[in-house]
């Protein structure tokens, strides 16, 4: 089999998977799990591709789920119409952020952007239109053109799946692209990507607008999935969660976030029950070890596995 | 009634105070990182975890063993420093070839474990430590009343950052770690054990958040997220000051901490945001920091 057949093979498969999830699954687990692989998918562009590691993500799901809930719930806007607003202001509250946080490098990018999602967090708490500590509770899911009604999980569920697809396909595109080339080559070495005259600082700029706008997306579809929009998503923990499951499915991997995302949703969803607040700890305790000894996470592993076995370096 | 804008001036004076205090904190808590930063090269994010454990020391000690306040400011950053040279011996040490993101990673994943342990052993309300009696009180300034434990937070970190300073810049012990700072494999060229100089300095480092949580015990309540909520606002101190010069970091820290006594006088709502507000008109007009030097 030639590496395209593979290729194409490969995603008729994850179609297939995606198209009968919900026959085996609960489909708002798979939700659950498909809104935080995009969430991972697009904090990894950043991250596994530009070298940024942003800690306020957070800021652009909570964000964009607030948006979303809020127009959905007090204008009424058609589900689709919601989305697009959260992800719009998603991509805005990006903006602002990059054009701050590109200023300084390495883990300075990081705090900068801890401290700006936490400023976000705080206007979240305090402004009327959140409903501070309990937050927007009933957003109504609506339906697809007046025509498919959402509240049914099955119908939901096939919409969401075809959101994050359409995330999934941009992100993979944008990774190939000439502009994912030179987003590799300012995280291996900047300054000589700076010499070969290319505007590092538009490039960056650009990556994490796109980054935050399909954050945003993920967070606004997770809204329409639980019909409410919590302080929770806005929360630092929220920013510290992504980086974990990139970590855990395989930094700078395409799609190791996704599997990264659905090893720890699927874990927390069954935690919950058995150890309470004990499960900060065991998500502490998969940090450490991931970074001690496990750093290029699930596919990174099998990828290299599979690497040595066939004796194919690429 | 006289006062500023129409504020009476106690209630001023006393939000200054307030800020003041909180300003020691980020003060003591930004100088440990700065300290850390410069021979690891590592952010530690389980800075606030480590004075939330030293707060909850503090409160054990007296629950427990009948340890008072003065023990405590002893024995409990001395304690959080072992923890802290344990957590270099057994994690950190082997990051420092890799990405300095790692360290941070680390760090945090530390964060969790330690919040999530005793957030499970003793929930999230906050618990009650009280004010040692000789510190109780307050001084009639005639203009104002300052609560005598409030200007013994600021003078205890006020000389603990002093100390740190004259240890850093005027000493032999100093010099070395500047030295090692500087470039670490000419200093161990000279026969200075590089190694331990980076493990004592995360102990030292995080032995003064331990001594920050025991001041704040009996300020704040001791809860187990105390720790991260405040580091976040200290990560902001240490983009705005840079973490270039100890004594830049000492002045930021007190300087921030009034300027957010302030705004809760003037402008309460702002209160929560108005250090990440400095922090984005810093990073715009004077990108490497106030203190920083430009890389």
């Amino acid at each position: 089999m030639s590496q395209a057949v593979r290729i194409r093979a490969g995603y008729l498969l994850a179609v297939a998977a995606l198209l009968l999830a919900p026959q085996f699954f609960y489909p708002v687990l798979v939700m659950k799990v498909l809104c935080f692989a995009l969430f991972a998918c697009a904090f990894n562009l950043l991250l596994g591709y530009a070298g940024l590691l942003s800690f306020g993500h957070a800021a652009f799901f909570g964000g964009a789920a607030y948006v979303a809930g809020y127009a959905l719930k007090s204008w009424h806007v058609p589900a689709l119409v919601g989305l697009l607003l959260g992800t719009l202001a998603a991509a805005a509250l990006g903006w602002l952020f990059g054009r701050l946080a590109i200023r300084r490098q390495g883990i300075y990018f990081a705090m900068i952007t801890l401290a700006l999602a936490q400023m976000v967090y705080f206007i979240c708490l305090q402004v009327p239109y959140t409903g501070g500590e309990d937050g927007l509770q009933g957003v109504p899911r609506g339906s697809l053109f007046g025509l498919v009604d959402l509240a049914d999980d099955r119908n939901l569920y096939y919409v969401v799946a075809a959101l994050c697809a359409l995330g999934f396909w941009i992100i993979e595109r944008a990774i190939h692209s000439p502009f994912g080339q030179v987003l590799k080559a300012i995280r291996e070495n900047e300054p000589r990507a700076i010499s070969l005259g290319y505007d590092v600082e538009r490039y960056k700029l650009l990556a994490f607008v796109l980054s935050a706008a399909l954050t945003g997306l993920a967070g606004a579809t997770k809204t329409l999935v639980f019909s409410f929009a919590s302080l929770t998503d806005a929360e630092w923990h929220t920013s510290g969660e992504v980086v974990l499951m990139t970590l855990v499915g395989g930094l700078g991997t395409v799609y190791g976030p996704a599997v990264g995302a659905g090893v720890i949703v699927t874990l927390q969803d069954q935690l919950a029950d058995k150890v309470g607040s004990l499960v900060s700890v065991i998500m502490g305790c998969i940090f450490v070890l991931c970074v001690l000894a496990f750093r290029r996470g699930i596919v990174g592993e099998l990828q290299a596995l599979y690497r040595s076995a066939t004796g194919n370096r690429y | 009634m006289s006062g500023l804008f129409g504020v009476p001036w106690p209630a001023l004076m006393g939000q200054l105070m307030l800020g003041l205090v909180n300003g020691s904190f980020y003060a003591i808590l930004s100088l440990g990182l700065a300290v850390i930063f410069g021979m690891l090269n590592i952010i530690n994010f389980a800075h606030g975890a480590l004075y939330m454990m030293g707060a909850f020391l503090a409160w054990m000690g007296l629950r427990y063993w009948g340890i008072g306040y003065g023990w405590a400011l002893l024995l409990v950053p001395v304690l959080v420093g072992i923890v802290g040279i344990v957590i270099e011996r057994a994690f950190l040490q082997w990051l420092y070839r890799l990405d300095h993101l790692y360290g941070l990673l680390l760090t945090f994943g530390l964060a969790l474990i330690i919040e999530g342990l005793f957030r499970h052993q003793y929930g999230v309300s906050g618990l009650p430590y009280e004010i040692p009696a000789p510190l109780t009180g307050a001084f009639n300034l005639g203009f104002m009343f300052l609560p005598r434990y409030r200007a013994w937070v600021i003078a205890v970190s006020l000389s603990v950052c002093l100390g740190t300073w004259i240890v850093i810049e005027k000493t032999r012990l100093g010099a070395y770690l500047r030295a090692a700072t500087e470039n670490p494999r000419l200093t161990a060229a000279f026969g200075i054990n590089v190694p331990l100089l980076v493990t004592l300095a995360y102990g030292f480092g995080v032995g003064l958040a331990g001594l920050a949580g025991v001041l704040a015990a009996p300020v704040f309540q001791v809860n187990p997220l105390m720790g991260s909520n405040l580091i976040i606002v200290v990560f902001a101190v240490v983009v705005i000051g840079g973490m270039g010069s100890i004594l830049g970091s000492i002045v930021t820290g007190i300087g921030l901490g009034v300027i957010e006594g302030l705004s809760k006088v003037f402008y309460p709502e702002a209160s929560a945001t108005v250090v990440f507000v400095v922090m984005a008109l810093v990073l715009m007009l004077r990108p490497a920091g106030l203190f920083g030097r430009e890389q």
